[in-house]
């Protein structure tokens, strides 16, 4: 295959991955690895390196949106940053001692509980009835528009919320992912943070969170330009797409959709890093 | 702790996020430029040329530092220009907390200071390229 041809049809691949993900919420690169090493046989490294690349791109890309609406809660941001950073680092650690078979699989769990979890819709809306003490401490209550007017928000759970992020973090290091799911699982489910706030936030964190990985996969040559080249352009280009018809469009069967073909994906790259496929 | 005990700000909180959105936005457009432009010059000095990435072989790029990658960039070479516009790219957020810490130094919000302080040493750790 020329290069003409392996760059048009990562392109093409990840322009639709990008606009899949934003449309579903899944984010886009969760069906990339899986593209990139399943259809195009390329080293799991590669594939990991340039998803990181793009999941950087779609989350800077959206987060700009968002924090002008002020949904976004700044400080919750930085606060959980500190533990999705640490994480990062110890993920990208661990990947670079782990064979490319275990982290196939590690990968393949991983993206079939994500895909799993969204096929569940129910979501908290209640929020906290009181904030814990160090949530006051660390002033992460808030306020966000609903309806025309400020609704404020309690924050609770704080420390098993850090505690989750630690590991929503180093699954985006291992795996070069945004691990979006498990940063709103901590926040929507533990700290009873309303779920529009959750989703905008965790997206405001993917950025810095994949940054901090980004460093040591390009220094141990896991971001080859040939391939992270298309597939950032069309993550990027899909999900920006994406995530202007969501607003328009009520996506529930196409997100069952997605959700299967995310799953037979998982049980693929489950199954070919156990045989030493990958 | 500020003297306005648990609220926080909005109306200047309000602000930076406007100005965060901004500059997320730009960092993300001028890299993609970047990214574009030197992906057309891969594409068309060597479109012709057969990948061959079913095994990793980039153990030894000279585009795993920052100085190897300016240097490629330097001498116009497609790949250096590209992976020149993913370091812009993973710039953009750590720009943005840059950014966070001046502004909650202006607000004089010591406690976000110190976190984002120690975001941005976790941050430095991982772009020197850590090893393991």
């Amino acid at each position: 295959m020329s290069y003409y041809v392996l760059s048009s049809l990562l392109f093409a691949g990840s322009l639709l991955a990008g606009l899949l993900g934003a449309l579903t919420g899944l984010g886009g690169g969760v069906v990339i690895i899986p593209l990139i090493t399943l259809a195009f046989g390329i080293d799991i490294r590669y594939a990991i390196g340039a998803s990181l690349i793009s999941v950087i791109a779609t989350s800077s890309g959206a987060a700009a949106a968002y924090v002008r609406e002020g949904y976004t809660n700044i400080r919750i941001g930085m606060f959980l940053e500190v533990a999705t950073t640490l994480g990062a680092l110890g993920g990208a650690a661990l990947a670079g001692l782990l064979s490319t078979g275990t982290i196939a699989v590690v990968f393949g769990i991983v993206l079939a509980s994500t895909a799993l979890q969204s096929l569940r819709t129910s979501h908290d809306v209640s929020g906290a009835a009181a904030s814990d003490r160090s949530a006051l401490r660390l002033r992460l209550n808030g306020e966000y528009p609903l309806d025309g007017l400020r609704q404020r928000y309690n924050v609770t759970g704080v420390l098993p919320g850090f505690a989750l992020m630690l590991i929503a973090g180093g699954l985006s290091g291992l795996l070069g992912i945004g691990s979006g799911a498990v940063k709103v699982l901590a926040m929507d489910r533990i700290m009873r943070i309303p779920f529009k706030v959750s989703t905008t936030t965790s997206n405001f964190m993917i950025g810095v969170t994949a940054a901090a990985s980004a460093g040591i996969y390009i220094a141990r040559g896991y971001v080859a330009p040939e391939i992270a080249m298309p597939v950032m352009l069309g993550v990027l280009a899909g999900s920006l797409a994406g995530s202007r018809a969501l607003v328009a469009t009520r996506t529930v069967i196409l997100r069952r959709l997605f959700a299967w073909v995310v799953i037979v994906l998982a049980a693929e790259m489950i199954f070919n890093g156990m045989t030493g496929r990958i | 702790m500020n003297e306005h005990g648990n609220t926080p700000r909005p109306q200047a909180d309000g602000e930076i996020e406007v100005m965060l959105g901004k500059l997320l936005r730009l960092g993300v457009l001028v890299a993609a430029a970047v990214v574009a432009a030197g992906g057309l010059l891969l594409i068309i000095s060597r479109g012709n040329w057969t990948p061959d990435y079913a095994a990793f072989h980039d153990a030894n790029s000279p585009l795993r530092s920052v100085g190897g990658i300016l240097r490629e960039a330097y001498a116009l070479r497609p790949d250096g220009i590209v992976q020149t516009g993913i370091l812009l790219l993973v710039a953009t957020p750590v720009l943005r907390v840059v950014f966070s810490l001046f502004a909650f130094a202006r607000q004089r919000d010591w406690l976000y200071v110190v976190l984002t302080l120690v975001v941005l040493a976790v941050l430095s750790v991982g772009l020197a390229g850590w090893k393991t």
